[in-house]
């Protein structure tokens, strides 16, 4: 009886091996690809609790270089692109990182999410990889900050098409003085939250520059529902525009207690407003309102139009802030990996030029017009949302 | 004006706490049990009311199956999990306690997903506004005021003045000699959890309508500052839950609109350990001396 268990081990194992020998040749049509492409990373969780965004970003780049490889690619060369599944970990993000250098590729688009992209960061410096990411919004991704948060380097070679979090409140404060004409202003954020804070203190410092009043600035802990003495402190303080930096389940609740403490305020957020609709009893308590976000599907400019045309009927699906988002990033890599062709320069010259380019972006994309800061951070305009009959609409581009 | 629409936000907070409390300590005085999963009880009530105005029910209707779901399922719960209990440690019934609120979380995050749902309050109440003078208030303030009110002004009527309610004040003074005297003990402890769920379920349109999101966990935290009020007040007194439920509103509101937001919960949980420490019999309870 041991006996027949020991050879079954033995056939098992044989065959393991056979597959694994197998796989290995599978993989290598792809290492020996025609040196007359140019071979690009996607480092993305195509798999695990946030391959949703994975995708979304991959598809968007899958989309942008399908169309540039019709058009003939770049230089004569077709586009080859090599996506690394790195499930959202941060350690296998990493090690796809060192396995897509080992494929030779000239840059990287990723990674997705905030802790991993960090992670290769910091690996990436000794290589000097072009990388960009479409989605990574933390303020540490493009600089390496000290603990209060002061810049003590810029990772030359990181880029990013979405804009970072702090962002949006200083876009939101400009808006609020330049197109709603307000005076005074309130702000209630989640001090639980970086994002919230974030937005919460670059708000107050642009409204402080444009001169709008800031009357009343009121917090509430990460998980709280009751927001009704903030609000009727702020309310008592009547102002133009109240700033709530947080999510829509959150705003959902906050939009309701500010209409029962009286507030007159035409609320404003940010892009995580974004699907407040779903969540809210009565639309009519955010009629008015306005949020940025990194991108509509309904804005009318051809760029995005076109894109939403065509990703639709590849993808059978709408895309989403995060498949544009990717789509930039490839707009901006290619555009970058075109003027570094051209030049002609081969090695660490080459990725130098393809770097130096992505600095000197200045272009149109499907989320707004791209053009980078000291820090690699892009300054470039958000979708301006409002809600008007119960529904969210379009109001243009800030 | 601020400090008068500041207390009304404690009243309207207060009243909620003390609608749930009630339940707790009704249950608490009569079997001796905190019954962990009454905040849950709010939970279920808030599907239920999802569900009902979902298939176009009009609203009066499905408050009123919101009301005789969470009845039924407290009766049920009492029925199946705590009756064949009664004899056994009080551990014991604390612990299942505890169990029936895990599972009434995860039954309803399998059905539900654990995703907050938006709650209809407005077609429950209105979003309207009532000026008072200089104070504006919502209508769904004015009504959470006046309903919870009149619910404990109806409850220590029912228990100062019906015969149930001499039965449930002799069952809870003690248990054996009300036995003796021939009141039905399971009736009476089954009709006390009737009308502590039904008050859980008046609570929890209530707490719905001001705060209108519903999900799987919403009753813990609800349930545990209710809790809190319960022992504040004095746990098995029903004045010391009316008296602890607004106690804890108002420290809430005024802790909040002083500017410390943050510390909100950890005050409410420091009341605990304070009246643990200081007066465990709470502001309305009376002491027991144990038997030895």
């Amino acid at each position: 009886m041991k006996h027949i268990a020991t050879k079954i081990a033995a056939v098992v194992l044989a065959v393991v091996f056979v597959m694994s020998f197998a796989a290995c040749s599978g993989g290598k049509p792809a290492e020996t690809a025609s040196a007359a492409s140019i071979k690009v990373g996607v480092l993305a969780p195509l798999t695990g609790a946030v391959a949703e965004y994975g995708n979304a970003v991959n598809n968007g780049v899958i989309q942008f270089v399908e169309e540039l490889n019709a058009n003939g690619g770049i230089n004569g060369k077709q586009i080859e692109l090599i996506p690394y599944d790195e499930e959202g970990d941060p350690v296998k993000a990493v090690t796809g990182y060192n396995s897509l250098v080992d494929q030779g590729v000239v840059a990287i688009i990723g990674d997705v999410t905030t802790a991993p992209t960090i992670a290769v960061v910091a690996e990436s410096q000794a290589d000097g990889m072009p990388m960009i990411t479409a989605s990574a919004t933390n303020a540490a991704v493009t600089c390496q900050l000290d603990a209060d948060q002061n810049v003590v380097k810029v990772y030359e070679n990181m880029f990013r098409s979405c804009f970072i979090d702090p962002f949006q409140g200083s876009k939101m404060a400009a808006f609020a003085v330049d197109e709603l004409k307000a005076k005074t202003a309130a702000v209630l954020y989640n001090v639980g939250s970086d994002y919230s804070g974030g937005c919460a203190q670059s708000f107050q410092e642009t409204a402080k520059e444009k001169g709008l009043e800031v009357v009343a600035v009121e917090s509430y802990a990460d998980g709280a529902v009751d927001f009704q003495s903030q609000l009727t402190n702020i309310a008592a303080k009547a102002p133009d525009v109240l700033f709530v930096p947080d999510y829509y389940n959150v705003v959902a609740l906050v939009a309701q207690q500010a209409f029962a403490a009286g507030s007159k305020a035409t609320m404003l957020g940010s892009d995580g407003w974004d699907s407040v609709l779903d969540t809210i009893s009565d639309p009519s308590l955010v009629e008015g309102a306005y949020y940025c976000s990194g991108y509509s599907k309904d804005d009318t400019r051809s760029e995005v139009q076109t894109f939403v045309k065509n990703y639709t009927a590849k993808f059978n699906d709408t895309p989403n802030m995060f498949a544009a988002q990717g789509y930039d990033a490839a707009m901006i890599l290619f555009a970058a990996i075109e003027k570094a062709e051209a030049s002609g320069k081969t090695g660490d010259e080459y990725r130098k030029a393809i770097i130096a380019a992505m600095k000197e972006t200045d272009m149109d994309c499907v989320t707004g017009h791209v053009a980078y800061d000291q820090y690699n951070n892009p300054q470039k305009s958000a979708a301006i949302i409002t809600f008007e009959n119960g529904a969210a609409k379009f109001w243009g581009n800030y | 004006m601020l400090f008068l629409s500041q207390c009304i936000n404690g009243l309207q907070l207060g009243s909620i706490y003390a609608l749930v409390a009630l339940g707790y300590s009704m249950v608490y005085g009569i079997i001796r049990l905190l019954n962990f999963a009454h905040g849950d009880v709010i939970m279920i009530g808030a599907y239920i009311a999802l569900l009902t105005i979902g298939a176009g029910l009009h609203p009066a209707l499905a408050v009123g199956i919101t009301i005789l779901g969470c009845v039924l399922i407290s009766v049920l719960i009492e029925k199946v999990a705590y009756r064949p209990l009664r004899s056994a440690p009080r551990i014991s019934l604390l612990i299942t306690a505890i169990g029936v609120s895990l599972l009434l979380q995860n039954l309803v995050q399998l059905f539900f997903t654990a995703d907050s749902r938006a709650y209809p309050s407005t077609a429950i109440i209105p979003a309207r506004a009532i000026q008072l003078g200089g104070l504006s208030l919502s209508l769904s303030t004015v009504v959470t005021i006046l309903v919870s009110v009149g619910a404990m002004l109806g409850l220590h009527l029912l228990i100062q003045k019906t015969r149930m309610g001499k039965a449930m004040r002799a069952v809870s003074e003690d248990t054996g000699a009300a036995q003796l005297m021939g009141i039905d003990i399971n009736r009476v402890i089954s009709i006390t959890f009737a009308i502590g769920s039904a008050l859980a379920g008046v609570g929890s349109v209530l707490y719905c309508c001001r705060y209108s999101v519903a999900n799987p966990t919403m009753g813990s935290l609800l349930g545990l500052k209710a809790f809190v009020a319960a022992v504040l007040g004095g746990i098995g007194s029903i004045p010391g839950a009316v008296v602890g439920g607004f106690a804890i509103g108002f420290a809430e509101v005024l802790v909040t609109a002083l500017g410390f937001s943050a510390w909100t919960d950890a005050v409410v949980f420091a009341v605990l350990i304070v009246v643990l420490l200081v007066k465990p019999t709470g502001l309305l309870g009376r002491g027991v001396a144990e038997k030895v």
